[in-house]
């Protein structure tokens, strides 16, 4: 291994523990919520998600979830997706897909929290 | 051993949770009549079962997960200490998850 393969596998090594921290807080915050709600139809949902103190988190969490995602769905790809040709194209397309759940939740929960 | 394959099984079904929670969001950004169907098929009966089994896998991740970063940080490794944790993700896991919707079901229908 390169010195720099090792420093961007030592780089994914601590993206992922420390996404692993955030998430434990901000995924019981998302749990405690949703129970919080009086139910889970439109109007409520939308009027937690419309003020910025639950769509900021909101989407900090998203964020977190989809790059915890990103790194773990990774390293299934890289043990268990063989030959380098197929395996290059996984994990292409595990970035490519991450980005676009990215951008349409992020877009989503701005539309909901800017109320377009 | 078990538990460490079930981290990865749970963790990729999580990632599958992600795209349910991505439609989630955008159903709700697209106006009441396009979260009304989606919110019914997420509360009917095979709806729930989906969302409890992922529930479940999330309560899983997070305990087994906690007990990884313990052993990130070189704590929990002697063998009596490894069979209590893993014990605790074994319990805990349901428990949470069964006190998880317990609590949802404050909600009525």
């Amino acid at each position: 291994m390169s010195q720099r393969a090792a420093e961007r596998g030592s780089g994914h090594w601590w993206a992922q523990r420390l996404t692993a921290v955030a998430l434990i807080f901000l995924g019981m915050w998302f749990l405690f919520s949703v129970l919080m709600l009086d139910d889970l139809r439109f109007d409520a949902v939308s009027a937690w998600l419309a003020s910025p103190y639950s769509s900021i988190p909101m989407t900090l969490t998203f964020a977190t979830i989809v790059y915890h995602s990103k790194l773990g769905v990774q390293v299934v790809i890289e043990d268990y997706v063989h030959g380098p040709s197929i395996q290059a194209l996984s994990l292409r397309m595990n970035v490519l897909a991450h980005i676009v759940l990215a951008v349409a939740g992020i877009y989503a929960l701005a539309k909901i929290g800017f109320g377009f | 051993m078990i538990l460490s394959i079930l981290h990865r099984m749970t963790g990729v079904a999580l990632s599958a949770g992600l795209v349910v929670l991505t439609a989630w969001v955008l159903a709700l950004a697209s106006g009441a009549d396009v979260y009304r169907p989606v919110y019914e098929l997420l509360a009917s009966i095979p709806g729930r079962l989906v969302l409890a089994a992922f529930s479940f896998a999330f309560f899983f991740h997070l305990c087994n997960g906690i007990r990884h970063l313990f052993w990130d940080v070189g704590k929990g490794f002697e063998m009596r200490q490894v069979t209590i944790s893993a014990w605790s993700v074994v319990v805990a896991s349901p428990a949470l998850t069964i006190g998880f919707w317990i609590a949802l079901q404050g909600y009525g229908a």
